[in-house]
């Protein structure tokens, strides 16, 4: 239950909603030419599980954006997660970026910029397994699994068990 | 009082020397540094961590190689880098060290990288830079030479994986080495066992003991069972006096050969900081040979130098 009184869905109910909003936005492209793209933590967990679930013939990608945000000079560096890895040629494939909670749109942005600087991707896709509203930049994503405005004073966390089970959990922004 | 490196929140602001960071600070470079290894093999080299910073590379001393790394690393951190041959300008006018300093802050620097044959010149300008501005010592007299001894532990990292069963040798010149004094504090503090100096007793300074390291005449005798041998450059031009009877002489005895070699450890890595004085203190059949790793050690290094410009750049203020 959120502050405001909302309750929140079961995260594995919303993955088995996202796992068909990702089948069906991918059904008419090339499957050789489509790459799963995860952005570190939660994008990564889903697009690995969407990746093995979808059976999805290339090899999967994932992105630590730390590089790229915009509040480097206020923030600085922070202690790194896994660093990215996209070990394919992104030349004219078609690439589904893949996050837990979209909110600002700035994580997008910085997603976006890095995939450019490894080449030219065909196309590039936004799927989401929460859409939290409050963008402060004009991004939107192709399939979202559940939208609502959250709370500014809340954040929504995707945690997964050692066996692999999403939850998804609240936490109230420290003031 | 507070290591004059670190700012009041403990964040590395300067890197003046590898003494007495903390561990996890050290741990952190690496960890950083591996994650700009991969952009060597991407279209785009480059990230915009420091797009709009300047970079001032302040050589005072002269270095083709670090130099060239430093200015690299910045360039791949979308830093607009400013080398300054220092030696052909104000210097030479009587203008000084600080003076040059406060000039060049005044042109909006943001990071200096400083290299100076007087020890404890980075210390002087980091003490006397805005707390916005960042200094990165790129080696200073005797004294330290922090990014080498820090792209050093990158690569023994690399081949070795844990710090905290190894046996570590530095050969040669250790008197003189601003790279031995920085690489025996880095090892301390991730917690190599055991460090040894290996060398002649005139190129063995005092006070080895106290930092821990055990020392030996007897190279062979030295790199018994050791996991890592660090050889060193024989500094020809900071020598005052007779400190050796030749550089035959030497090799004979201290020179890294395949005889020597023997004594390590099988998978023993052999590293150099370079540049390297080939039949003084290595064989070149050991420079070029299997255990060698002193190239990886040069590719490393700009990835370890763009963890460090980006950690202090990004302190806060």
């Amino acid at each position: 239950m959120t502050a405001s009184g909302l309750s929140l869905p079961q995260a594995e109910d919303l993955y088995e909603t996202l796992r068909q909003g990702v089948a069906s936005l991918i059904q008419d492209l090339p499957p050789e030419h489509v790459h799963l793209v995860g952005i570190h933590s939660g994008g990564a967990w889903l697009a690995e599980r969407l990746h093995r679930d979808l059976g999805l013939p290339t090899s999967l990608g994932t992105l630590n954006i730390s590089f790229y945000r915009d509040d480097f000079d206020r923030i600085g560096l922070h202690p790194q997660v896994e660093p990215s890895d996209i070990g394919f040629d992104v030349a004219d494939r078609h690439l589904v970026v893949v996050d837990d909670v979209l909110y600002t749109g700035r994580t997008i942005r910085a997603a976006m910029n890095e995939l450019f600087d490894y080449g030219r991707p065909a196309s590039i896709k936004l799927v989401v397994l929460i859409d939290r509203g409050q963008r402060e930049l004009p991004i939107c994503a192709d399939f979202a699994a559940w939208q609502f405005q959250a709370p500014l004073a809340e954040n929504l966390v995707l945690q997964k068990s050692d066996a692999g089970e999403f939850t998804l959990h609240i936490e109230t922004k420290e003031a | 009082m507070r290591n004059p490196q670190l700012n009041r929140h403990g964040e590395l602001t300067h890197l003046i020397t590898t003494e007495g960071i903390p561990r996890d600070i050290l741990t952190h470079i690496l960890d950083t540094a591996q994650t700009f290894v991969p952009l060597a093999d991407r279209d785009v080299k480059k990230v915009p961590l420091l797009r709009g910073k300047s970079v001032f590379n302040l050589f005072f001393e002269n270095s083709t190689r670090t130099r060239t790394t430093f200015e690299i690393a910045a360039t791949r951190l979308s830093a607009d880098v400013f080398n300054l041959n220092i030696n052909a300008s104000s210097a030479s006018k009587g203008e000084t060290l600080l003076d040059t300093i406060a000039n060049l802050t005044a042109m909006q620097a943001d990071i200096f990288v400083v290299r100076h044959e007087a020890s404890g010149a980075p210390y002087l300008i980091a003490r006397h830079v805005p707390p916005e501005v960042h200094v990165v010592n790129a080696g200073d007299g005797r004294h330290a030479h922090p990014t080498q001894a820090l792209l050093d532990m990158y690569t023994i990292r690399h081949f070795k994986q844990d710090f905290t069963n190894l046996t570590v040798a530095i050969v040669g010149d250790v008197l003189h080495s601003r790279v031995a004094r920085s690489n025996i504090h880095a090892l301390t503090t991730l917690g190599v066992p055991e460090v040894r100096a290996i060398g002649p007793l005139t190129l063995l300074p005092g006070g080895l003991d106290q930092m821990g390291v055990q020392t030996y005449t007897d190279m062979k005798e030295g790199l018994r069972d050791v996991d890592v041998i660090i050889m060193l450059r024989l500094q020809n031009e900071r020598m005052r006096g007779a400190l050796l009877p030749s550089s035959q002489e030497y090799f004979k005895h201290y020179g890294l050969t395949a005889d020597k070699l023997a004594y390590a450890k099988p998978d023993a890595i052999v590293m150099h900081p370079g540049p390297m004085n080939r039949g003084v203190e290595i064989d070149s059949a050991i420079a070029d040979g299997p255990q060698s790793v002193i190239l990886n050690q040069v590719t490393f290094g700009i990835a370890v130098r763009m963890a460090v410009m980006s950690i202090v750049a990004g302190a806060s203020t």
